[in-house]
């Protein structure tokens, strides 16, 4: 579309672009430069806030801090699938005794704001919620279990919605011929549908993954020791917040951009052989509370 | 029960301080969100790279990150903001991201042809973009904001943690005070969002039917 909002530059237009290339680049470079005079003015550069981040000590908390995010994703996401294989499941059952409830469920899940559901389990439940915590080896025991359940509870609901577009994404000629061949719905799906959708809506997945792992920072209210927490840890003794939080901001945009770049490759390399794809709406790419009106994940193509 | 009852005056406000905050800054990140998007499609490549760097920044940053930046490092810049407002900028910027790519995508859903025939009968670039290109993807971009203005909505409960008294806030306190109404107040609380996110909802079911474009 880009390509057609603008005629190939004569020398007029040259110019003008020039100018606004310059006048852009001059207004971008001012707020940058603004931004960094005031922050060194106020000594976020001095080799005394950044000193911490040399001491060993400090590193190991930061990575152990790392860990437990990347765990608290890990376990989060793995319960999500399973919980959204069951509901999507339910979702596209033929009986509404199944249907309904798994419909409701997703519903509820996606209309409540995620913090308020990890509240909700950490005040009430942490006690019964604490095995997991056992389980994986969580010294966070009491805010583990909250956290990864409520992760579970919103991402499995749309992620159940992402694989019933999968499933509905698979051309339907394909359902047709395998019913003609005399399969049953449950062979039907297990054998021609889920495979083929699988692929389709790997890219959604994946982007959900990227999600999931962004909203493990909410442990930061319920006191996990995931990164902001611990961040909070070493601004609180050397009372160097702005440095600290950079730090954090660059872990958490490494590792989300890797995934992010995962779930674009798997998109493109999809697209390249002309199949369909499932991608997750700008809303749902939001987290924390995702869509709750139609679908979370729209059919490209 | 008696909980909600005696408490839902202080329900009440915590739910109109997430209505106002998720407004303004719904407000705040429509206009940032457009303006990003034409940044995002227009022929200057500088403007074009620091749109690019600004939304991939934003979509791959936990939204607390972001409040934590607006509530302690924003001051660091000598502007004393307070929490009200920090929570305003936080979601704003944030959910600017999301609106851009939302409305960008509105905009390659127009038909390369409309932008065409504009363009042939000498419209300039930023006449094509507003009479032509922006006024039908605002219209197929309706259903995908509705979705973002209630992510936001359910976003700004991240407030919680920063001090600003929304519905959230209160929830946390009224359970801490009465630990045995959790499932009530939760219930309740719950409910609030519901009804707020079918309001949204409906508010922009009925701009997609006055709105939308038969093709």
């Amino acid at each position: 579309m880009s390509s057609v909002l603008y005629d190939a530059p004569g020398p007029r237009a040259r110019r003008r672009m020039l100018i606004f290339s310059v006048l852009g680049t001059a207004v971008v470079a001012l707020l940058v430069l603004f931004a960094v005079l005031r922050l060194k003015e106020n000594g976020v550069f001095s080799a005394r806030q950044w000193e911490p981040f040399t001491d060993p000590g400090i590193q190991r908390l930061l990575f152990k801090a790392l860990w437990a995010t990347v765990k608290a994703a890990l376990v989060a996401i793995a319960l999500a699938l399973v919980l959204g294989v069951l509901l999507a499941a339910g979702r596209l059952s033929d009986h509404a005794w199944v249907r309904t409830p798994a419909t409701m469920f997703i519903e509820f899940f996606r209309a409540v704001p995620l913090v308020l559901l990890i509240l909700f389990l950490f005040l009430g439940f942490s006690d019964e919620l604490a095995f997991i915590g056992r389980i994986f080896g969580s010294s966070g025991q009491g805010a583990f279990g909250p956290l990864v359940v409520g992760l579970m509870l919103y991402n499995g609901s749309v992620l159940a919605e992402v694989f019933r577009s999968g499933v509905a994404a698979v051309p339907r000629g394909q359902a047709e011929a395998a019913y003609a061949l005399g399969m049953r719905k449950n062979q039907v799906m297990r054998m021609i549908l889920v495979p083929q959708a699988t692929r389709i809506m790997l890219p959604a997945i994946v982007s959900q993954c990227v999600v999931a792992l962004k909203d493990t920072a909410l442990g930061f209210i319920i006191s996990y020791e995931e990164l902001l927490r611990q961040g909070r840890l070493i601004y609180t003794n050397f009372g160097n917040i702005v440095p600290t939080l950079f730090v954090i901001a660059a872990i958490y945009i490494i590792m989300c951009m890797a995934l992010s770049g995962l779930a674009s490759y798997l998109e493109r390399r999809l697209r390249q052989r002309g199949s369909r794809v499932v991608a997750l709406d700008p809303a749902a790419e939001m987290g924390g509370g995702g869509s709750a009106v139609g679908e979370p994940a729209e059919l490209v193509r | 029960m008696d909980v909600l009852i005696d408490n839902l005056p202080a329900l009440l406000r915590g739910f109109r301080e997430t209505v106002e905050l998720s407004a303004i800054a719904a407000l705040v990140a429509l206009v940032l969100g457009t303006l990003l998007a034409a940044i995002r499609v227009s022929p200057v490549p500088t403007l074009r790279w620091a749109g690019t760097f600004y939304v991939n920044t934003i979509r791959n940053t936990p939204l607390t990150l972001v409040y934590a930046f607006m509530a302690f490092a924003v001051p660091r810049l000598d502007f004393q903001v307070g929490p009200f407002r920090a929570a305003v900028l936080a979601l704003g910027l944030y959910t600017a991201a999301f609106i851009c790519e939302a409305i960008r995508s509105g905009v390659n859903a127009v038909p390369v042809g409309q932008a065409e025939a504009a363009r042939a009968l000498g419209l300039t670039f930023t006449g094509t973009l507003r009479h032509v290109v922006l006024a039908q993807a605002f219209r197929s971009v309706i259903p995908p904001l509705g979705s973002i203005f209630i992510a936001l909505v359910k976003n700004s409960a991240i407030a919680e943690f920063f001090a600003v008294p929304e519905a959230t806030k209160v929830f946390d306190d009224l359970v801490r005070d009465n630990p045995d109404a959790l499932y009530w107040l939760f219930a309740g609380v719950a409910l609030g969002y519901v009804i707020l996110v079918l309001l949204i909802s409906a508010v922009f079911r009925f701009l997609e039917t006055r709105l939308v474009v038969l093709r």
